[in-house]
């Protein structure tokens, strides 16, 4: 008898301890990439590193400004383009797809989120960078800002239809009713009420899958080019900014961290602290606006 | 908000002038907005479904002529040719997914049973929850520094099977959390009540009663997870050391089929249809894991409804 509740007892602190372990592992990461990145950190300075605007490990210059930069633009552009796909098909899957049909959509959106990165890469470097190639625009490698963006777009796919899905559905049925009660059509329903209402799910989606495009690593080395630059417009037309190589934060650390060692290592590291601070903001943020429903079930 | 407050004003307009032209065109115009509108979501839906169509078919169309019996038990040559086939990096991420899930499988589970069993609502179970979703956005390059650092560096296990499975549990471990919790709260209230009522203990209870019930859901957890293994690279990446050779145990290093297919379109100079073999091979185990998680998931629905 006594023996069944002492055991009872023991397996509940054992459960306790699983229970804080990705806290812990949380912890860890932050920890070790900051003990890793002190030395770049103290001898090229917060400031110099986050602002330095080239990054040249053979002379010492760590600057990290252009893989900032080259983030953002791939980012940004991944956005643009999977946005209005993305918040479209997650609208038809909620408000207009016969059921058979969504049973094909769905599938197909989890299937997108599954198929690794590296694949996603490959089809970028072998169809995507080609095509780009014939551009005719003077220094155009088909590598660069547009074909990693492209690429980008579908991979975040995934994250922003399911999450502004959820967040469309989680409207009450009797918003809709109300609405076209009125005698205002399923369309302007739809546009008036039922995504205006879910709004701050959508912008949580969104912001997701910012982080998710910010994190992406094996597929952007493949497609960007991985120049450290900051980009610039290849000709006189601003819109050829889009075909200028880059590199993202991720790829910086990816590129060269397995010949890099000393202060290069340190300054690696350093790029993985800024990567990590960046996202753990973006996903608090996503997580406050979607209140207490799971925020990351993508 | 304007526009609902608008919407009823324009029907009331059409109501009250019935039959005139003008308005009837007004009733017109609306349905055909919202014609143009139902193609505009049709067609999103349709991109979506057509650039998973192409992804998968270019890689398919291309690869399938170079894939073949002798390139699946055919070892990779490594170097630069990028030759040979790829039965050992099949190999290894068998391995690899199996000594993770070991890792990863009961440490999250414990964390589900504890949060789904035992805790309640309190300020200590926000936070773990909180850290949860944070270490789930965490880029995967990250989770490989923190394995280079920690467990190649630091403990000297180097780049091994031991490293990287470590660092891609800890990659996975959200995954599992999550899944594993949500199958423990879909089972019924009741069957936990009738079975302490019993005069079992809470463990029993769990270990007897609710567990049996959620296996099925936690299964498709590890399944998914597996999914995440096999296609992960940035954190393999710099921890696992790529050697085409077969790890013989888990203190070597190797390269898994997604690692493979990262140096064959980067570092050598394979022919096209070799990358896009291997590519096949890892879309089609993807294709299989997917299968078999959404096939257990509404099995284990209508069994339990």
């Amino acid at each position: 008898m006594r023996r069944r509740y002492l055991w009872d007892r023991l397996v509940k602190y054992l459960l306790l301890a699983s229970a804080f372990s990705a806290l812990l592992v949380l912890l860890l990461i932050g920890l070790f990439t900051l003990q890793e990145a002190w030395p770049a950190l103290v001898r090229v300075g917060p400031l110099r590193l986050l602002t330095g605007t080239s990054w040249r490990p053979g002379q010492g210059q760590y600057g990290i400004l252009p893989m900032i930069a080259g983030s953002l633009w791939v980012t940004a552009v991944s956005v643009v383009i999977a946005l209005p796909i993305g918040l479209g098909t997650a609208v038809f899957l909620v408000e207009v797809a016969p059921g058979r049909l969504a049973g094909v959509v769905k599938p197909a959106v989890e299937l997108l989120a599954g198929i690794p990165s590296v694949v996603y890469g490959l089809f970028g470097m072998l169809m995507l960078v080609p095509l780009l190639r014939r551009l005719p625009v003077p220094r155009n490698s088909g590598f660069g800002i547009l074909a990693a963006g492209i690429v980008l777009a579908v991979m975040v796919l995934p994250t922003l239809i399911t999450i502004s899905a959820d967040a469309l559905r989680a409207v009450p049925q009797s918003y809709k009713e109300g609405s076209l009660a009125l005698g205002v059509t399923h369309w302007q329903t739809i546009w008036g009420v039922i995504v205006p209402a879910a709004r701050s799910g959508i912008v949580a989606a969104v912001i997701l899958a910012v982080g998710r495009a910010l994190g992406e690593t094996m597929a952007m080395i493949m497609v960007i080019g991985n120049s450290p630059i900051i980009p610039v417009p290849l000709s006189s037309n601003p819109l050829t900014i889009l075909l200028s190589q880059a590199r993202t934060l991720t790829g910086n650390i990816a590129v060269e961290i397995a010949y890099a060692s000393g202060l290069q290592e340190s300054a690696l590291f350093a790029t993985g602290v800024v990567l990590f601070l960046l996202i753990l903001l973006i996903n608090g943020t996503a997580r406050l606006l979607l209140g207490k429903r799971a925020s990351a079930s993508a | 908000m304007e526009t609902t407050v608008n919407l009823p004003l324009s029907s009331r307009q059409r109501l009250s002038a019935a039959g005139q032209p003008m308005l009837a065109s007004g009733y017109g115009r609306r349905r055909f907005v919202q014609g143009a509108g139902f193609a505009l979501l049709w067609a999103a839906a349709g991109l979506t479904v057509g650039l998973l169509a192409i992804v998968i078919g270019y890689i398919f169309v291309r690869g399938l002529p170079g894939l073949s019996w002798r390139f699946l038990v055919t070892a990779p040559e490594g170097g630069l040719s990028g030759g040979g086939g790829i039965s050992t990096t099949i190999v290894t991420t068998a391995y690899l997914v199996l000594l993770t899930l070991a890792i990863a499988t009961p440490l999250g589970s414990g964390a589900a049973l504890y949060m789904s069993e035992y805790a309640g609502d309190s300020l200590g179970l926000q936070i773990v929850r909180f850290g949860i979703e944070m270490l789930a956005g965490v880029p995967s390059i990250v989770f490989g520094l923190f394995g280079y650092a920690l467990f190649v560096t630091r403990m000297h296990f180097g780049f091994s099977l031991l490293s990287a499975s470590l660092a891609t549990a800890a990659l996975v471990l959200p995954v599992v959390i999550r899944t594993a919790e949500e199958s423990l709260q879909a089972v019924p209230r009741d069957l936990r009540e009738a079975s302490l009522a019993l005069g079992t203990t809470k463990w029993q209870t769990i270990w007897g009663v609710v567990l049996p019930s959620a296996l099925p859901g936690m299964l498709t957890g590890v399944i998914l997870s597996a999914g995440r293994i096999v296609s992960e690279t940035a954190v393999l990446y710099v921890t696992l050391g790529g050697s085409s050779l077969l790890p013989r145990n888990i203190m070597d290093g190797g390269r898994t089929l997604a690692l493979h297919l990262f140096y064959l379109a980067t570092e050598t100079n394979a022919p096209v249809s070799k990358q896009m073999a291997t590519g096949v091979v890892l879309i089609a185990l993807i294709l299989l894991i997917n299968f078999s998680t959404n096939w257990l998931g509404r099995k284990w629905k209508a069994k339990t409804l």
